[in-house]
């Protein structure tokens, strides 16, 4: 009997990791733009998606999305309002979206045809992070709800984002939200990020997010 | 809480690299984390007894290997620990660092096997 070691030095999310660069590679060649929103569960991603949506589909810029969730097509519904294709995927009980679920319900899309794909990861601040989808763009989001310590609370998230995103900012006064403290946070973990002050409802902070997502654009390869 | 299934991914990957050493009992399981990889070695060490249940993997143990974060620092031109999770600033000169070297790491970093002699 003999002990020996094995050296193996290979990535347990491998197969993602992968099928995550098949992606960006297909994505890049498309010249479509893909963005991967990540939150806690009632940041209001979709409320956030569906303004975006609406915004670009009256530019006359052409975008869809991929919206994960455990069960329920509520998310998709709501999304669909806003007139651009949209794809639910149901994880069942999975706390995060994977690669292969992105590759899975891309079939049938003329990803040539679009200038913008986002996708809405399921509610959680923690799993996603560990997921490369193949997006070009990682945008952390969080409410004036959730107290400012949150990216100091979800480090490992937001310190793998390239843009953050403040949401409900109309209801930042009843909520005592203090505005320095969360840019200060958000910069301690993330030096140096993007970051945009937004209502979904008003429409406030939506110019700037919107002009950031066609430079983004524009920007071609990484 | 995924450590379910990245335990699984651990579980299948050695597997299929046992396929190369027909016979052999894995001892031990070396893993490199990175502090950034957002897995709780308590639930991957809870995980991993369920999951090798029944495989090659049985009986093994899982060591994890922590990594601290590392940044370049570009004002101070060299690598630096990061030994907070709440400021990711150079721990010498206090400048914000972006440029991580090391941290997010989630990887099989080797397995000890016990091997037959293979007699002639």
């Amino acid at each position: 009997m003999t002990t020996r070691i094995v050296e193996l030095r290979r990535g347990i999310l491998k197969k993602n990791d992968e099928l995550a660069a098949g992606l960006r590679g297909r994505f890049e060649a498309a010249g479509v733009l893909v963005l991967n929103l990540v939150s806690s569960p009632g940041t209001g991603k979709t409320a956030f998606l569906q303004r975006t949506l609406t915004e670009l589909l009256a530019r006359g810029s052409r975008a869809a999305a991929l919206v994960g969730d455990l069960e329920t097509d509520n998310d998709a519904r709501r999304l669909a309002a806003s007139g651009a294709p949209v794809r639910q995927i149901n994880t069942h009980g999975i706390c995060h979206l994977e690669a292969e679920m992105v590759g899975k319900h891309l079939d049938g899309w003329d990803l040539g045809a679009l200038d913008f794909l986002f996708i809405e990861n399921v509610g959680n601040l923690v799993c996603p992070s560990s997921y490369d989808l193949g997006e070009k763009i990682r945008v952390a989001l969080l409410s004036v709800t959730e107290g400012e310590d949150k990216p100091l609370k979800y480090p490992t998230m937001f310190n793998s984002a390239d843009a953050a995103v403040i949401t409900k900012i109309d209801i930042a006064e009843v909520c005592s939200f203090d505005r320095e403290a969360a840019l200060r946070n958000i910069n301690e973990i993330r030096p140096g990020i993007r970051i945009f002050e937004t209502s979904a409802k008003t429409g406030a902070g939506l110019g700037e997010w919107l002009t950031y997502l066609a430079e983004q654009r524009s920007v071609r390869g990484s | 809480m995924h450590e379910l299934s990245i335990v699984s991914s651990v579980v299948d990957s050695v597997s299929e690299t046992l396929k190369e050493y027909p016979g052999a009992r894995v001892k031990e399981v070396r893993l490199r984390v990175g502090v950034l990889a957002s897995v709780v070695e308590d639930a991957l060490q809870f995980c991993y007894g369920i999951a090798t249940e029944g495989t090659a993997l049985e009986g093994s143990a899982l060591v994890v290997k922590v990594l601290p974060v590392v940044a370049r620092c570009s004002s101070c031109a060299q690598d630096v620990e990061i030994p907070s999770l709440q400021s990711f600033r150079c721990s010498r000169c206090g400048e914000p660092v972006n440029d991580l070297r090391q941290g997010r790491e989630l990887e099989i970093e080797s397995i000890e096997i016990d091997q037959v002699e293979e007699t002639v």
